[in-house]
């Protein structure tokens, strides 16, 4: 989460809550809800490491909150990861570890975890399908990460045929 | 009301030169009403020559079909002609639509075919094209159109005659994804309203509408069982992308 905080900043200063506010709007109810601690614990990561720096601000009635701002290393840590090439596929596969491991063992045969794999797989997609339902057509963030997701998992099925193919 | 589906040891030997090429290989498959059965499995595991005997487009080498409690597969093929009007639906990767028919007609025809009243013909072809997003297209030729758009048409005059089962072979293929969001929500539609169907597929969100996935690998069922719901999840779970 470390850039993306450091990606918001740069847009502008803001403290803990209005960043988890902002992660919500723009990724929409796709992304995984962050939760109000573990941005705190970052901040104070990032503060600590020198990328970011705190201001008080006086509330009336209320405690003092922390306003965050992008310091000059932050911003160079954050063109850094824009920069750089972005992690490919995986290419280690819990599921295909299973495939080729189990059946030495005589746990597992590997038609029976194909197929099992297959309807775990399409039950995932029938969850992005509802997701996706409830999304408006509009919220065009949200709608292209549950696009994304799908496409992953169709091509994970598409790999389990081919698996099935010559494997099983 | 009895099974839509039933076929008892269904084999198809295909006969290339002089050598037998088994497609379907033993296949009991029991479907009941209202059902969603998606099969799915490699390229020449025998799907296509499946769902085609069980709309009487291929004949069975032996074995037996049933459709609607009534045994089909000793049928002549004018009896079959007769069924498919009456009773399926089908939807095949190449849409198959009369050529100089409007888009409409094309739709309402299976209807009046079926026995429907003009009225009741004429009203199933406009609601079906609403759902599809297909209304103002309805005086076009299917030529006219876009591939998806075509392959929207074919979903909906399979649907036209209320078919007790609906067969479809790979019916995404040719569809974008937002086509695609139509003919889910159509099928998913239809389904809740009790339409039993039976389909073909590689594409992973319409098979996710299933209730039920049949896999088939060298002509047999190896795999046969519910796809699971979690409806309780909440969406922050659902997308990790790795």
């Amino acid at each position: 989460m470390r850039p993306h905080l450091l990606a918001l900043l740069a847009k502008e200063p803001a403290h803990g809550y209005e960043l988890k506010q902002a992660l919500e709007q723009t990724f929409g109810s796709a992304y995984p809800s962050p939760n109000i601690g573990q941005i705190y614990v970052t901040l104070g990561r990032l503060e600590k490491d020198g990328l970011i720096r705190a201001v008080d601000v006086e509330q009336s009635n209320r405690p003092n909150k922390k306003v965050y701002y992008l310091t000059a290393k932050g911003r160079d840590v954050l063109e850094a990861w824009v920069d750089e090439p972005t992690e490919g596929p995986r290419v280690r596969d819990e599921f295909f570890m299973k495939l080729v491991l189990a059946p030495l063992t005589g746990i597992a045969d590997r038609m029976a975890l194909i197929s099992r794999q297959r309807r775990h797989y399409l039950s995932l997609m029938g969850d992005l399908n509802d997701l996706m339902s409830r999304t408006a057509p509009t919220d065009r963030v949200a709608m292209l990460l549950i696009e994304g997701a799908m496409l992953h998992l169709q091509a994970d099925l598409d790999w389990l045929e081919r698996c099935q193919e010559d494997l099983a | 009301m009895s099974t839509v589906v039933k076929t008892v040891n269904l084999v198809k030997i295909y006969q290339d030169g002089a050598v037998p090429v088994p497609a379907v290989r033993g296949v009991d498959l029991h479907v009941e009403p209202g059902e969603f059965v998606a099969i799915m499995g490699p390229s020449g595991s025998g799907k296509s020559t499946l769902v085609h005997m069980l709309g009487g487009l291929d004949t069975r080498t032996s074995g037996e079909i049933w459709l609607d409690g009534k045994r089909v597969d000793t049928l002549s093929e004018s009896a079959w002609a007769l069924l498919r009007r009456n009773r399926i639906g089908f939807v095949f990767q190449f849409f198959n639509l009369v050529a100089n028919m409007t888009v409409g007609d094309n739709v309402e025809l299976p209807a009046l075919l079926a026995g429907a009243s003009p009225k009741v013909a004429r009203e199933r072809r406009e609601s079906l094209l609403a759902a599809l997003n297909l209304t103002d297209r309805a005086g076009a030729a299917p030529a006219q159109l876009s591939g998806g758009e075509q392959q929207r048409v074919a979903l909906a005059r399979a649907l036209a005659n209320e078919p007790s089962l609906l067969l479809a072979d790979e019916p995404t293929g040719n569809l974008d994804s937002r086509n695609t969001r139509d003919v889910l929500r159509l099928l998913s539609e239809v389904h809740k309203e009790g339409q039993t169907i039976v389909m073909v597929t590689h594409d992973a969100r319409v098979a996710s509408l299933a209730d039920r996935l049949v896999s088939l690998f060298d002509g047999e069922i190896v795999d046969d069982g519910r796809i699971a719901r979690r409806r309780t999840r909440t969406a922050g779970e659902v997308i990790d992308l790795r």
